[in-house]
């Protein structure tokens, strides 16, 4: 292996491919190849550095310089002055990452990554995931050879238990009761699946894990098909994450020419391997039954429960379904031990969580925090708070299976048990930061009108159940709310709770009920005096002038596409309330700041 | 793969050439690539700066570079930084001369004076 003086990392991950990281990292080879430096500065794409907002992200080693919102036109500069002279391009650093005396801080430093905890994570942003070497070099397929050469399947399960991991799909099961479940289980042949079928708006964590740190996942796979008895394992991962099915696809390859998945891995007689299954971007899919029925090449509909996977699974065999970012955890546990991981985190979820980070904050990007991280902390000293100073309102987690946080719960430590305590819940961990300019009774809406979209239609309650409470909203948002519409809402969201087939249907009323429970005025605003307290549905809204500062310029009249303005020059104008179409044209060109709606 | 040992193998092979992205401690080999720098030939150092660390498998020693130090007229000139050592300069640097800078000071802690800038200002 070659050793270089420098590495240029590159991030990889989603969004910063989508701003063109491929690109840049063209750009610094044939720089480099230029001023005849390939041979001592090594480029290298990783997956996501979590900062996304910042994008495309260039870290240059060893000095760490942290280059946000990298251009191709600047690598010449980068690789000039950088790389050839040694004087770090001090107008690309990302801000927050120079210290006072101007020196570079180290990563661990800077206010994004200072409260975090990178486990899942760890190698993100770090390795070039298309090496299995460099996941080799960071312990990686150690805890693998550990379990086979020195552990029994019932150890590896007793540590896995020890841990108290649960679940980072959302519900937050045992993770090592259910591995025991399917060891447990009678059947010629045993099956470890790995949902990677993420779903919910906002969230891009599995996705980020997948991209950055493949290996993570098989090797975890793998120790996990030995604990069960299973010899086959598949990872069912949306067709839309097309640079983690390939890195995915890539990683396998790597493992199986290693020996690391195939027969007798490292001498002994287990052997396993593992198969890609691509979702078609059902929303359902990652329920596990139906997830499992669209392996086997069937429709995805779930069904009902019992039996559960863990008896009677994919191809009818007791099946092990783990989520991406569970399995990324495992094999930090089997080799730092289960004491280590229960030192992290709170009494009843231990460990860390990903959390993908959206809506109005300034650091949109994906965050690692140990369990018990308050909301406060995560979105004021991790994101950098709300652009524009605006005052924060809500928190959606869970996505369109959650529910919304409201201020005053900023200070709740985040875990499992905290959040279903305050009505909302984990889920696989979007984080949707709301302001003061966000209307609740929109959001709901947004997230009722995904879920009637995607549910299957297997059963009535969701079916027709979540679709009747859409129609009550649009009815509310358009400003034809009537008395009764609240209560009528609540009866519906507690029987399709009582009622639907899975967990989609079970869980869809949930932004409804936990909107309600802390924004219920804001209901109330728009039913009975048919305002929108945030300004946001546009059927409850009226532009009008202020008279008072109105300079009488005309420009609103002359911008105005219905002619619904009119007026005298100088002298302040008016707004024909019935022309206006609610564009917003006319606030948008006012220079006087002079139009209101409301 | 067949054995654990193998896996170890490719371990550390490949630690070495990733460790660079770990915290920086351990010992900075500096080189100034200023205009003069680079005029008076330290590119060559600087590579034959990798060429030895590598040839000696040493772990935790960087090699970065830096503008003009400012007495041009010492180029090439390296700075050595080792935790908690005085910073040592060493001055009109040549390939020849890195290979017992690394042996001596690098390896074994041991500064090579007649190289540095207190010897030739004398």
């Amino acid at each position: 292996m070659e050793l270089y003086r420098s590495h240029v990392l590159v991030c990889g991950g989603t969004g910063c491919t989508s701003s063109g990281s491929r690109n840049i990292m063209d750009e610094f080879n044939s720089e480099l190849e230029k001023h005849n430096m390939q041979n001592e500065v090594k480029v290298v794409g990783t997956g996501c550095f979590g900062l996304c907002e910042v994008g495309p992200i260039v870290i240059v080693y060893p000095e760490g310089a942290f280059y946000s919102h990298v251009k191709v036109e600047d690598v010449p500069e980068i690789v000039e002055e950088h790389l050839l002279k040694g004087r770090i391009v001090t107008r690309l650093l990302y801000h927050d990452s120079i210290a006072e005396d101007q020196e570079i801080k180290s990563l661990d430093e800077v206010g994004f990554y200072k409260k975090q905890m990178r486990l899942a994570l760890r190698n993100c942003g770090v390795i070039d995931p298309e090496n299995i070497d460099e996941y080799i070099a960071f312990d990686g397929y150690k805890a693998l050879g550990k379990v086979l050469t020195e552990m029994t399947p019932e150890q590896v399960i007793d540590t896995i238990k020890a841990s108290g991991l649960r679940g980072r799909g959302g519900a937050g099961f045992p993770t090592g009761l259910k591995w025991e479940f399917t060891r447990n289980a009678v059947g010629d042949k045993k099956y470890v699946c790995c949902n990677a079928d993420e779903g919910d708006p906002g969230a891009f964590m599995d996705r980020s894990i997948l991209e950055g740190d493949p290996h993570s996942v098989v090797e975890a796979m793998t120790i996990a098909g030995y604990a069960v008895g299973a010899d086959q394992g598949y990872i069912y991962v949306r067709a839309e994450y097309p640079i983690a099915v390939k890195r995915l696809t890539i990683a396998i390859a790597q493992a199986r020419q290693y020996g690391l998945l195939g027969k007798n891995i490292f001498g002994t007689d287990f052997s396993f391997d593992i198969e890609l299954r691509l979702g078609a971007g059902a929303f359902v899919c990652g329920e596990e039954t139906a997830l499992m029925a669209s392996i086997e090449g069937r429709r995805g509909e779930p069904r009902p429960r019992p039996p559960f996977p863990a008896v009677k699974g994919v191809f009818s065999k007791p099946t092990l379904l783990n989520n991406v970012e569970t399995y990324a955890n495992i094999p930090q546990i089997i080799l730092n031990g289960p004491e280590w991981f229960r030192t992290i985190g709170t009494e009843k979820s231990k460990g860390t969580k990903v959390f993908a980070l959206g809506g109005n904050i300034n650091n949109t990007g994906l965050v690692e925090v140990p369990m018990g991280t308050t909301l406060r902390e995560i979105i004021y000293e991790i994101g950098g708070g709300i652009p524009g100073g605006k005052k924060f309102k809500a928190a959606q987690t869970g996505g369109p299976s959650g529910g919304c946080i409201p201020a005053e719960h900023l200070d709740t430590p985040i875990d499992y048990d905290s959040l279903t305590q305050i009505g909302s819940m984990m889920g696989s961990g979007g984080l949707i930061v709301m302001d003061e300019n966000n209307c609740m009774v929109d959001i709901a809406r947004f997230f009722l009108d995904f879920t009637v979209d995607e549910s299957c239609g297997k059963c009535p309650p969701c079916r027709i159940g979540t679709r009747r409470m859409l129609e009550l909203l649009d009815k509310i948002v358009e400003g034809k709310g009537e008395d009764g519409d609240i209560e009528k809402l609540e009866v519906l969201a507690k029987n399709i709770k009582a009622s639907a087939l899975c967990g989609l249907g079970q869980t869809a009323p949930n932004p409804v009920l936990s909107t309600l429970r802390y924004f219920r005025d804001e209901y109330e605003a728009h039913i009975k005096e048919k305002r929108c307290p945030a300004g946001v549905c546009q059927a409850l809204l009226s532009y009008f002038i202020v008279a008072e500062l109105c300079k009488g310029c005309g420009l609103c009249a002359k911008n105005c596409p219905v002619n619904a303005i009119s007026g005298e020059r100088r002298k302040p104008y008016t707004i024909d309330t019935d022309k206006c179409i609610k564009c917003g044209v006319c606030m948008e060109k006012c220079p006087f700041a002079a139009i209101i709606k409301q | 793969m067949k054995s654990l040992s193998e896996l170890e193998e490719i371990r550390k092979r490949t630690l070495e050439s990733v460790n660079l992205r770990k915290d920086r401690s351990g010992t900075r080999v500096v080189v100034g690539m200023g205009t003069c720098g680079i005029a008076a030939g330290a590119r060559p150092v600087l590579l034959s700066f990798i060429e030895e660390i590598k040839k000696r498998n040493l772990q935790d020693v960087t090699v970065t570079q830096t503008g003009c130090i400012g007495v041009c007229r010492y180029e090439p000139m390296v700075e050595i930084y080792r935790p908690g050592e005085e910073k040592v300069t060493y001055v009109k640097m040549t390939p020849e001369k890195v290979k017992r800078v690394v042996a001596e000071h690098i390896v074994n802690g041991r500064s090579v004076t007649e190289f540095t800038i207190g010897a030739v200002e004398k």
